[in-house]
């Protein structure tokens, strides 16, 4: 019996290590993202390009921006490519990064159900649109989960007169989840949600919600992307991690996030400079 | 409750055609979980023959924490877990975060716990049975604890399927050690959660289904093999 015992111990020992040998890549880089690049398939597209031009295998990891934010700062990834650029900028000032680029950029839209309750429908002005929807009434659902799509709605609530902490819970539902488990939220409760326009094309549940607000330049969704400092993180692979920072602000890079379409449409609008 | 007929109708599809990308996650999951419930065994089925075995101060306590500890949240121990492996943490030179080995020892943790309580209840019952040959026998604890294991092996095969199950089916701790990394560390669960949030309610639930009939195949054989073992045992 005693060996048995042992020869299982062995195995399971084996089997462990197996799997931990198994994860190591010679040349890979992970990257810390955010859902809404991950989830409209943009990486899906452009990561075999670059994997096949350089030999780098780049590993995405799909949070939230404020998570991957986070994560970067504890060292846990080579390169950020998020949207908030407040945050990103003092990411690069606290010594974590090393330079911001600009890099794309998609816009937010407001969707809700098709019967519209607030009557927003084919408003182009932002603020307007957010106060008309908490004075009607009708319910919002916000992420709540300081990524950078719920950090660009607050700036565009602080401009308006809506008292968002007096509603919360009520018609003010924040779901503290991703972008796609807020859409579903909000198209089961009938509730309007700020998105992305990426993650709102490729979202599949989107039964009888449609558009109603688009167009303000205050919805712009600018993205940056940033090489974690190699100086404070020693685990960072500088070299492979600056190469897909140059490759994506790059003239091949920019064409080919622009050829990236879903249904036709083209998701992300390359702007490095 | 069309996305139901749809889903079965998908799940088929996938099975049938051998999608590469499932086959790729169904085995990462069994791989990560199997070796985590491998793990649990080696460490849980002991510890919970030796409490099951010894009588001290403090022991009432140390019952109701493994009790307890059976319910601990995936995501608590996923967080645990990254702050020991981020490396920011004491564990981060090992650079074993967002790798499959992370999340063997997060899923191993989980159900640590529940091996261990539910060994040590099964092993505490037959240790009742036991207890006057024992004394005549004057054993040693150690040997108490292996011919208890022994004897009690296919009560335990179950208390291991019940660690299994909790592994294979959690989703909150893998989804934070692991990252959900395609073709690295995406496993059925965290697949499952990704097609939610991008709304494909079908290809979820497909997914869903695939896994159940994963966990069902697993008990299947556990069971047969345990009818195969009983028999010979008893022949």
């Amino acid at each position: 019996m005693s060996f048995k015992f042992r020869s299982s111990v062995a195995t399971a020992l084996a089997l462990a290590l197996s799997a931990g040998i198994a994860a190591a890549q010679d040349k890979s880089i992970i990257v810390q993202s955010t859902t809404s690049t991950a989830n409209s398939g943009l990486y899906d597209y452009l990561l075999p390009i670059f994997e096949k031009q350089t030999g780098i295998q780049v590993n995405v990891v799909a949070v939230g921006t404020g998570q991957a934010i986070k994560n970067a700062a504890n060292c846990d990834g080579d390169v950020l490519l998020v949207h908030a650029k407040p945050a990103e900028e003092k990411f690069v000032a606290d010594g974590m990064g090393v330079e911001r680029f600009d890099l794309m950029y998609n816009d937010f839209v407001i969707v809700g159900p098709d019967e519209d309750p607030a009557g927003v429908g084919g408003m182009t002005d932002a603020q307007d649109s957010l106060e008309k929807i908490a004075d009607s009434g009708a319910l919002f659902a916000s992420r709540g989960d300081d990524s950078g799509t719920h950090k660009k709605e607050m700036r565009l609530w602080a401009d308006t007169d809506v008292d968002l902490a007096a509603g919360s819970g009520a018609w003010y539902r924040e779901t503290g989840s991703g972008m796609g488990a807020t859409l579903n939220a909000g198209v089961g409760m009938d509730a309007y949600v700020m998105t992305d326009r990426a993650t709102w094309i490729s979202f599949d549940n989107k039964a009888d919600f449609e558009i109603h607000v688009e167009g303000d330049e205050d919805l712009f969704n600018q993205y940056g992307v940033i090489l974690v400092n190699p100086e404070k993180c020693e685990n960072v692979d500088a070299a492979s991690g600056q190469a897909f920072v140059d490759w994506v602000i790059s003239d091949a890079g920019q064409q080919a996030i622009g050829d990236y379409k879903l249904n036709g449409q083209q998701l992300f609008f390359p702007n490095a400079d | 409750m069309q996305d139901f007929g749809e889903a079965f109708g998908l799940a088929f599809t996938l099975v049938l055609s051998g999608d590469a990308d499932l086959f790729e996650i169904v085995a990462l999951s069994l791989r990560v979980s199997l070796s985590a419930t491998a793990l649990a065994c080696i460490i849980g089925l002991p510890l919970g023959a030796l409490l099951a075995v010894t009588r001290f101060r403090g022991r009432g306590a140390v019952l109701i924490l493994s009790n307890a500890l059976m319910g601990l949240p995936p995501v608590v121990v996923g967080l645990i877990v990254y702050l020991h492996l981020s490396r920011a943490g004491p564990l981060g030179f090992l650079g074993l975060l967002y790798t499959p080995a992370a999340m063997i020892i997060a899923q191993t943790i989980l159900i640590t716990p529940i091996v261990m309580a539910l060994s040590r209840q099964v092993i505490e019952d037959l240790h009742g049975e036991y207890a006057d040959q024992f004394r005549s026998l004057v054993l040693g604890r150690w040997q108490m604890v292996q011919a208890l294991i022994w004897d009690a092996r296919f009560s335990l095969l179950t208390v291991g399927l019940a660690g299994f199950g909790r592994a294979v089916a959690e989703v909150g701790a893998v989804m934070i050690v692991g990252g959900n990394i395609d073709h690295l560390t995406r496993v059925m669960t965290t697949a499952i959660a990704l097609e939610t949030s991008k709304g494909d309610l079908a290809l979820a639930l497909a997914l869903g289904l695939v896994l159940m009939v994963i966990a069902l195949g697993v008990n299947a054989l556990v069971q047969s093999l345990r009818m195969t073992a009983v028999r010979h045992a008893y022949a």
